[in-house]
């Protein structure tokens, strides 16, 4: 352990804290009281042998005056002082030195500063971007300045005509239905931030899923009512995929062989002499299938998305880098099955299912395209592995996860 | 003599307290929630103030300001936007277009009558 160039100023802090006088300390340790004060002012090595006499006599261990000031706390320091600026630039590595847990303090602010920031962009482009936030916030802002000024007409004008009188309360009841209706809207849609719903829909695939949600994950609704052209097309398109499903492993035989073998879809596959995929679909989207379902492509981006209740399937961004899913998008043909469990103080198990497909549209001169599928079912209620994921690396508690990308905005 | 604002604003129940206690300061308030009908409204109307909506349907606040700086007969006619949208570019844009004043929803309204006044020259 490196003896620091702080040391000395380290060891007179600790002595002058125990009220002890520069002599006292020097004959206890064996020297010079002069020789300790070129010491304590940092104008003299200190030998390992003499420091651990002084450390002993200060009450402290050792290595309480040895450690150097980190490289990474002296640039985390810096950088804190360049978002604010008028530090002592100079001296920052003796305020580190003498007050390291205010150091430390300073530095974890600074990061969750930087965090919090991240957060409010994000936040900010996603409000700029998402036209159902934008005009929820809209309307519930029109409502409370209807509500604002109304209240305070009746408050404020004691001669008003009985008849304004009751129209401005008619108003504001209706105000404050719509008001009501508007907070609850908006509530929802940030309290369903991780799960796809009808209330924020931002992409076409999302408008799909809400729309597979509405009808019990049924794909033969009138596509008509989806906004989006490009959502219609995928509505179809999942339709005819449906459609294809369930001839393949038509319901009431299906129904006996699912009750016969679980939610295993490689034998099930097999039982029906489908692919696997087309068993991960019908396993999840049944009528009354409660398993969830991820499915992504050879690029790792997740093209569908079925929830299962306590484990929240990112919105935006990419997926958990740990999750199954993944493992089975590099070893295709490989099923896998194991416990995963989610991360925060709620952690809840689940059993998953996943695996991936390779196929060759174009034949021997195309290329290989992949498609891996996840199921989601209830845990074992004795798991022996279990795997620990997240949702996404953004909202994600576990800080120390190896397979991090990007600092979580949530504090450890 | 009798100052005349136009409130150009969708939201009925906005409109009608707006109307109400900009007509106890004497004004006389015509409401158009069209945005589309809304130069015609300034046109047959004449108005002294516009108080004029950002989000409207058919043409935007934006759009009707930026129309009403461009013919001569109404450049310098005074116009306070409203806007619950708030962000600093809706303010910036409306700005740039010209605006006389601006003020975010939800208002007091104590400062929309002292915006008006002062729109006024009163």
């Amino acid at each position: 352990m490196p003896i620091s160039a702080l040391t000395g100023t380290r060891l007179r802090e600790r002595r002058i804290a125990l009220g002890l006088r520069q002599a006292d300390l020097a004959e206890a340790a064996g020297i010079s009281a002069s020789y300790l004060n070129l010491i304590e002012h940092n104008r003299r090595p200190v030998a390992e042998a003499l420091l651990e006499r002084l450390a002993q006599t200060l009450g402290q261990p050792v290595q309480a005056f040895q450690d150097g000031i980190g490289g990474a706390v002296l640039d985390d320091l810096r950088a804190a002082a360049a978002a604010a600026p008028g530090a002592e630039l100079d001296r920052i590595e003796d305020f580190a030195g003498r007050y390291p847990g205010w150091a430390g303090v300073v530095t974890a602010l600074h990061q969750r500063a930087a965090g919090l920031e991240r957060a409010v962009e994000a936040l900010n482009d996603r409000m700029t971007h998402d036209p159902h936030l934008s005009a929820s916030l809209h309307e519930v802002l029109s409502a409370v300045s209807s509500v604002r000024s109304t209240a305070a007409i009746l408050v404020d004008t004691d001669d008003i005509d009985p008849e304004w009188r009751a129209r401005f309360h008619r108003n504001l009841h209706e105000d404050s239905e719509r008001l009501a209706l508007g907070a609850k809207a908006l509530v929802g849609y940030l309290d369903t931030a991780g799960q796809v719903d009808d209330q924020g829909i931002a992409s076409p695939q999302e408008e799909v899923e809400a729309w597979l949600a509405a009808a019990g994950w049924q794909a033969g609704g009138d596509v008509g009512t989806l906004a989006s052209g490009a959502a219609r097309v995928m509505a179809r398109g999942w339709a005819v995929q449906a459609a294809r499903d369930a001839q393949a492993m038509p319901d009431a035989a299906f129904a006996v062989a699912l009750a016969e073998l679980g939610p295993e879809p490689v034998r099930l596959a097999a039982r029906f002499g489908v692919d696997p995929l087309t068993a991960f679909r019908r396993i999840a989207l049944h009528p009354g299938s409660h398993a969830g379902l991820v499915v992504c492509d050879g690029s790792g981006t997740l093209t569908f998305r079925k929830p299962m209740p306590g484990f929240a399937l990112p919105r935006f961004g990419a997926a958990c880098p740990l999750w199954p899913l993944f493992t089975a998008l590099a070893r295709p043909s490989s099923p896998i099955e194991c416990v995963i469990e989610t991360a925060g103080p709620q952690a809840q198990r689940f059993l998953v299912r996943a695996y991936c497909q390779p196929s060759f549209p174009g034949g021997f001169r195309g290329p290989e395209l992949r498609e891996a599928a996840m199921l989601i079912l209830p845990a074992p209620a004795t798991p022996s592995d279990i795997l620990p994921v997240g949702s996404t690396c953004r909202i994600c508690q576990r800080q120390t996860c190896p397979a991090r990308r990007e600092p979580s905005i949530l504090t450890a | 003599m009798t100052r005349r604002v136009l409130l150009i604003e969708d939201e009925a129940n906005i409109a009608e307290a707006i109307r109400f206690i900009l007509s106890r300061d004497g004004c006389e308030v015509q409401v158009q929630a069209d945005g589309n009908a809304a130069l015609a409204a300034v046109a047959a109307f004449a108005p002294d103030v516009v108080v004029l909506d950002l989000m409207l349907p058919g043409k935007s606040g934006l759009e009707i300001l930026t129309a009403l700086r461009a013919d001569p007969a109404t450049a310098a006619l005074p116009v306070l936007m409203l806007t619950a949208k708030g962000q600093g570019r809706d303010r910036e844009a409306a700005e740039r277009a010209g605006v006389s004043a601006f003020m975010t929803k939800p208002f007091a309204n104590a400062d929309i009558r002292a915006a008006v006044r002062d729109l006024l020259g009163a």
